[in-house]
């Protein structure tokens, strides 16, 4: 079988350049690459003193790392953007549906769409917000989308992060750095901007509180010792509302105060950067102290407005992905304008056997996995590798998902002096208030590994700005 | 109205970048003054000063046998486990600064996280290479950046006065404890006044304070204890006297006064009101080391005031 021809964001089959690509080809030919080189190392150590960094997990406790920063862009033409954020509005739209859906009638359920057990097994499912009203019946406000381009070159969504997605400094951080090292390159094009991000997010969390500009809005963060401790810091700074830790709230007559140098001040709206385990050991997670003792039941009373809601991760485990086109059939009666990538859910007995059949040629992941941790890519995977991996399905299948191996488009991405092909991905951010906003583009993650299409930044993934040319 | 974790953040980050520049001018003095004397017991007699002011001699004492130029340097400038040395100084207030980046200025933020990188990349060898002072300078300046950027980009806010608050206190500590180390050359005697000797120390305090100009401005005249004392504690017009730190002080309380900082406030303003009115005599009189005893120990009381009514208020519960 001969070896699939990847998409080349930049080049055609013949390596013509594209047309969106256009500008930046000749910007790259003229500019001598002592120039470049200079600005490389001038991204670095601008990084470096804004200390843009993420807290990276199992290392001494406060190590910081760079995520590396990428010169050359990822370049989507305009008409490329809006068939995306079209198909993610929509998306987004039928998740929010089915979030409602979930915790109120279940009619998905009961018209035979989704299996009862899906969602009743589903450790993210909390039964506590069966019932519960939210404001504008909206549950994820702020979700991240991850789109890949196939060799076929039609986008795919990857997966739907409706939790705390993070990364979205980074879009910002990315822009206004290549702003100012290449401020010709934005002359030279019209590149739609994305740095409005941080009032889009105002607005759509002002929208959560009936008393909209006067509401108290904080962001919860679980400290500096977080991996997204700089994007909660960089965020509420943007926005001008308070950073706060669970330490700083407290709850008294179901209403949530934050503890002031002038007293008690009450708290509307909280965009929480926690997980719904952590969020109150009254109801949750006994031992997190991160939380606010009393938070759910604030909540459940209408007191205070979260954002995300508490629950929202029933609809974004890898299990639940496959259902995606069936809720937007259902809810909204339309057929999906993105695909999703085939999935076998390894709970049907059919999928199982599929997937054990073939293991070399998928990649298998834990329905509750993130970060590129715990799973096999069986092309490759040593045999030995998926031989324990078998094992640990027929354990307990219901655990995982298989999906085929995707070729990941590339992008020309410097290594050492020279440009290399490597692959990337693309997270969208969308936010759901009154209505659905986006920011034109995204983050994209390159492997900088080569071959590797692992782009996650806890794995040595490094970032590139997203440019959406008109 | 702010939170009351951040204005403690944004208190204890300044309190720390101020400290760590007193720590460098204390030792800068030392140093120099210690280059003046000839004899190697008398030089390392000298090394007591700085521990004394800081108040770490105890400390100190229990990781170094002898008190010399290079342990005492270790000590208050690089040891990590000394939570008053520079290197510490640079950590804690870099670490302050980080836990409340929303609530101050990219641009002050830079500066504390340029210094710690920096400040790490330090050590002895290479303090003595570049030459000591050298490296005290770099200490004053950044020191000197932190607050020039806080004063030029930093919005006249809560967030502001609680840095300044720590600033101001923490300096007005420092001077006391200076003059308190130094009192015995400062009372006047009959034996050697207007030696040499006298003279360098004499100096020596005012340019630890960068006052040594100011003096001279302020009093056209030779160097008497007197004057420098008076200098130090009562003149309204030299930022690092005490009048001028306990009016600070008094006046950002008075900002940010809130129900349960009544009492911290009425402290801070009979303290500044004894030294708006206070006679230099009367306080030789009193004894100085006495008056700067008495001043510390109202000082520490403002400070946990402070501590009390902003950065742990009780709430109704």
């Amino acid at each position: 079988m001969p070896p699939p021809i990847l998409y080349n964001e930049m080049f055609q089959g013949d390596r013509t350049v594209r047309p969106h690509y256009a500008a930046f080809a000749d910007w790259l030919k003229e500019t001598p690459p002592e120039r470049i080189a200079q600005n490389r190392h001038a991204a670095d150590l601008l990084f470096h003193r804004v200390g843009i960094t993420f807290a990276v997990y199992g290392e001494a406790s406060g190590t910081e790392r760079l995520i590396p920063f990428d010169l050359v862009p990822h370049v989507l033409p305009g008409k490329d953007w809006d068939h995306l954020a079209r198909g993610i509005s929509q998306r987004i739209t039928a998740l929010n549906r089915f979030l409602a859906d979930v915790y109120h009638g279940q009619d998905i359920v009961r018209a035979g769409r989704i299996p009862y057990e899906q969602i009743a097994g589903n450790p993210q499912f909390r039964e506590e917000m069966i019932g519960v009203h939210v404001p504008g019946g909206i549950y994820a406000h702020v979700a991240g989308i991850d789109i890949v381009r196939h060799s076929d070159g039609k986008y795919y969504v990857l997966e739907d992060n409706l939790r705390t997605p993070s990364g979205v400094s980074y879009m910002l951080e990315n822009r206004k750095m290549m702003m100012r090292l290449f401020p010709e390159l934005f002359a030279r094009q019209h590149i739609r901007p994305v740095d409005h991000y941080p009032d889009l997010l105002l607005e759509t969390l002002r929208e959560l509180a009936p008393q909209g500009e006067e509401a108290t809005i904080v962001l919860l963060t679980p400290g500096h010792y977080n991996s997204a401790y700089f994007e909660h810091a960089f965020l509420a700074q943007q926005m001008g509302v308070e950073l706060v830790e669970g330490q700083d709230l407290f709850v008294q007559n179901n209403t949530v105060f934050m503890r002031t140098t002038q007293g008690p001040q009450r708290v509307d709206v909280i965009y929480r950067r926690i997980d719904d385990d952590f969020l109150d050991p009254q109801a949750f997670r006994p031992d997190s102290m991160l939380g606010v003792p009393g938070l759910l039941s604030a909540y459940r009373a209408g007191r205070v407005a979260l954002a995300n809601a508490i629950g929202t991760g029933v609809a974004d485990d890898k299990s639940m992905y496959p259902y995606v086109p069936e809720m937007i059939r259902f809810y909204l009666g339309e057929e999906p304008i993105l695909e999703n990538v085939p999935t076998y859910t390894l709970r049907k007995e059919d999928d199982l056997k599929y997937v054990l059949d073939h293991l070399a040629e998928l990649v298998v992941k834990e329905a509750q996995g993130s970060g590129g941790y715990g799973m096999l890519v069986g092309p490759t995977a040593s045999s030995d590798e998926r031989e324990r991996y078998r094992q640990r399905i027929l354990d307990a299948p219901e655990r995982f998902i298989a999906q085929p191996t995707l070729s990941l488009s590339l992008v020309p991405t410097f290594c050492g002096d020279k440009l290399c092909d490597r692959h990337i991905d693309l997270r969208p951010y969308v936010l759901t208030g009154s209505q659905v906003r986006l920011a034109p583009g995204g983050l994209t993650r390159v492997a900088l590994r080569e071959g590797s299409l692992v782009v996650n930044s806890s794995q040595g993934g490094g970032v590139k700005d997203t440019w959406v040319v008109d | 109205m702010m939170l009351s974790r951040v204005a403690s953040n944004l208190y204890w980050m300044s309190r720390y970048v101020e400290r760590a520049e007193n720590t460098a001018r204390v030792l800068d003095v030392t140093w120099r003054m210690s280059m003046l004397v000839k004899e190697q017991r008398l030089q390392d007699q000298e090394w007591f000063a700085p521990l004394n002011i800081t108040g770490t001699l105890f400390p100190f004492s229990g990781r170094h046998n002898v008190v010399c130029a290079r342990e005492v340097l270790h000590f208050m400038a690089f040891d990590p486990e000394n939570p008053s040395s520079i290197y510490a100084c640079a950590r804690t207030a870099r670490e302050n600064a980080r836990a409340v980046r929303g609530s101050i200025t990219s641009e002050m933020w830079e500066v504390l996280n340029t210094t710690w990188l920096e400040m790490q990349q330090m050590d002895e060898e290479k303090m003595t290479q570049r030459g000591v002072s050298t490296f005290f300078e770099w200490v004053k300046d950044r020191s000197h950046l932190f607050r020039g950027v806080t004063f030029g980009t930093m919005r006249r806010d809560e967030a502001y006065h609680f840095a300044r608050l720590g600033t101001h206190l923490e300096r007005s500590d420092n001077t006391a404890r200076i003059l308190d180390v130094k009192y015995h050359i400062l009372l006047p005697s009959v034996k050697d006044v207007g030696g040499a000797v006298d003279y360098y120390q004499w100096s020596a305090v005012l340019r630890s304070v960068s006052a040594f100009e100011a003096y001279r401005k302020a009093y056209r005249d030779v160097i008497t204890p007197i004057k420098l004392a008076e200098l130090l504690i009562l003149r309204a017009d030299i930022p690092r006297s005490l009048h001028f730190c306990i009016r600070q002080t008094h006046d950002t309380l008075q900002f940010l006064k809130n129900a349960q900082a009544e009492e911290t406030l009425h402290r801070a303003g009979e303290l500044l009101a004894a030294l708006q009115y206070g006679k230099i005599s009367e306080i030789f009189a009193q004894g100085l080391h006495e008056y700067l005893t008495a001043f510390l120990k109202s000082t520490q009381q403002l400070s946990n005031g402070v501590q009390k009514s902003f950065f742990a208020p009780s709430v109704v519960e």
